[in-house]
């Protein structure tokens, strides 16, 4: 029986299907292929091989949007509860949208500092993580100048 | 074919702002090496009516009475700026043309105006967002179309940063070109601006009706070009690799005057480790040197002295003890005592590629191989090592190279130096 789904005449090559339209560049730029690590010998191949893998890469583990990401060394105390201390880096990544509950890094005054981002209502509060330090309620008016979302602490022990 | 143009508002100073978010609104300048010349202007600046490339001691006083925020040039942090826009631009068209530090051409074969359009509003968010820049996005058949659609991009607040051309009504259009002096069109300077006036040609719209034919014959095949392309003919292709550079450069002002040959050979060995490292980057050789030492033209009441000697190798080279070699022989050949000297330079002349130098009959192969590995692993180390660990001793040690230039107020390497993070003051 015809089949009108199939376009092709049986017997050709199923396997030159068009695939979906795929971007030309995108985030999948770097691509790691695992290394084979003994040399081929007429012995028995390393048991070791099947289990190779790629090297931990802490660039793809802690930046999502290489391009957007900045470090940014701190110095204050004021988020000293969520485990950002003074000297410590942090991972700012300008790609992600900021949102409620967030860690940002905010421009107060000309000057950037951190902060976590809170919606209340209608207005917008930033919030240190420190009780020694005060709430700043932005007031109906004034600009808030976001300058990313902290994703990561570098902290060395 | 639509063509995207898409470049950053006062590129060097928007860089500046975004890790000083206090330098925003208020008027700042960026300066040339040395702190000779403003090389960029905030929009306060402009508006002040401070032109680029002025020396900076002539607006002095008027900056201090402006209260004008003057930066040096911190070509570090711009360079990252700068791929890090390109890169994320390269997402938006597989033909891309990275046409200068701060501009490229997409290439938008087949969308729409109107596609093209919310392609370009994408773009220009984006790297809002993801860097803090500001940019302006032309969109146009042509290059020199999508260039002319971009300067109204930014000049005109109704665009709102982006221009689409096809999409401008066609009288409109043409009373925008008649309002434009020719001069504004991509590719023609000062002396072809003259030249267009003085036979009647003033604005681009008097240039885009020229007869293309004539003024190929009066002035070259460029003109048609351009004139074919304000046309809506597309005659200048995208070239997505930058050709190997056909003159390489390194010169620099000095941070004082300096007198004796042994500054001045210090100083030129170092601009030629610089201009041969680059030499080798970009695979090719060069057959000849020319090198300029002069004393400073704006001090008029001191002697004044200028030279330059060109040197011809015997075979084109990548060699830097080669170079350095015939160097100090212009030197010796130059040098007059008595001058107080404020610049030097090199120009590495005659380049070819690498792959297509011609064995010298006399040449001795071996010490050739040699050589070539011997200066790989000098750029290998600093590459490895950062710039300028290994060099040769000629060159002078940091410490002691006490005529560099002067970069008082330089901002740190925020984004590639981890001792020079920018700080979040976190109280």
């Amino acid at each position: 029986m015809h089949n009108p789904t199939n376009v092709f005449p049986s017997g050709t090559n199923r396997e030159l299907t068009a695939t979906a339209p795929q971007a030309l560049r995108g985030s999948f730029r770097r691509t790691f292929f695992p290394l084979m690590i003994s040399r081929i010998a007429a012995g028995f191949p390393s048991p070791a091989d099947d289990y190779v893998e790629k090297q931990i890469d802490l660039n793809t583990h802690l930046i999502q949007h290489k391009e957007a990401t900045f470090i940014l060394r701190v110095s204050g105390w004021s988020m000293r509860d969520v485990g950002i201390f003074d000297g410590d880096e942090i991972i700012v990544d300008r790609a992600i949208t900021p949102s409620d509950g967030k860690i940002v890094v905010a421009a107060i005054n000309g000057e950037l500092t951190v902060k976590r981002l809170r919606r209340v209502g209608e207005s917008v509060h930033l919030l240190a993580e420190n009780p020694d330090f005060p709430v700043i309620v932005l007031k109906e008016g004034e600009e808030l100048c976001i300058w990313g979302v902290v994703t990561r602490v570098l902290h060395s022990v | 074919m639509p063509i995207v143009l898409i470049d950053a508002n006062n590129f060097y100073v928007s860089c500046e702002r975004v890790f000083r978010p206090d330098l925003e609104g208020k008027p700042v300048v960026v300066l040339s090496n040395n702190d000779g010349c403003v090389v960029a202007r905030s929009a306060e600046v402009k508006a002040l009516g401070i032109a680029m490339g002025v020396p900076w001691f002539q607006i002095k006083k008027l900056a201090q009475k402006e209260g004008i925020i003057a930066l040096s040039s911190n070509y570090t942090l711009y360079a990252d700026m700068s791929q890090r826009m390109m890169t994320i631009l390269s997402d938006f068209s597989p033909i891309q043309e990275v046409y200068s530090i701060d501009e490229c051409f997409l290439d938008l074969q087949g969308f729409a105006p109107e596609q093209c359009r919310q392609i370009g509003q994408t773009a220009r968010q984006r790297i809002r967002q993801w860097l803090g820049l500001p940019v302006g996005v032309g969109i146009a058949p042509t290059k020199t179309l999508a260039k002319l659609a971009n300067h109204l991009a930014k000049k005109q607040p109704k665009y709102a940063g982006v221009c689409v051309w096809e999409e401008i009504p066609e009288q409109k259009q043409a009373k925008i070109l008649q309002q434009l002096p020719v001069t504004e069109v991509w590719g023609i300077g000062r002396q072809w601006g003259k030249r267009l006036q003085d036979i009647g040609i003033l604005t681009v719209w008097d240039l885009q009706n020229a007869d293309p034919r004539p003024m190929r014959q009066r002035f070259s095949i460029l003109m048609e070009r351009m004139i074919r392309e304000l046309r809506g003919e597309s005659c200048i292709a995208m070239e997505e690799v930058a050709p190997p550079k056909q003159e390489i450069q390194s010169s620099r002002s000095f941070g004082r005057p300096v007198k004796t040959i042994e500054e001045l050979g210090e100083a030129i060995s170092l601009y030629i480790v610089r201009a041969t490292s680059k030499l080798r980057r970009q695979n090719s050789v060069a057959a000849a040197l020319r090198v300029y030492i002069r004393t400073n033209p704006f001090q008029n009441h001191l002697p004044q002295y200028q030279a330059a000697r060109t040197v011809v190798l015997s075979q084109a080279s990548q060699d830097t003890r080669i170079f350095l070699h015939a160097g100090k022989l212009a030197l010796t050949q130059m040098y007059r005592e008595g001058f107080a000297y404020a610049k030097a330079g090199v120009h590495l002349l005659e380049i070819s590629s690498a792959q297509s130098v011609q064995a010298d009959l006399f040449g001795d192969m071996e010490a050739k191989k040699r050589a070539n590995q011997l200066m790989a692993t000098l750029d290998q180390i600093n590459a490895r090592f950062g710039r300028n660990v290994l060099q040769p001793g000629v060159a002078g040690l940091q410490e002691t190279r006490s005529w560099e230039m002067k970069r008082g107020n330089k901002s740190p390497a925020y984004t590639t130096q981890w001792k020079e993070l920018a700080r979040v003051k976190v109280e």
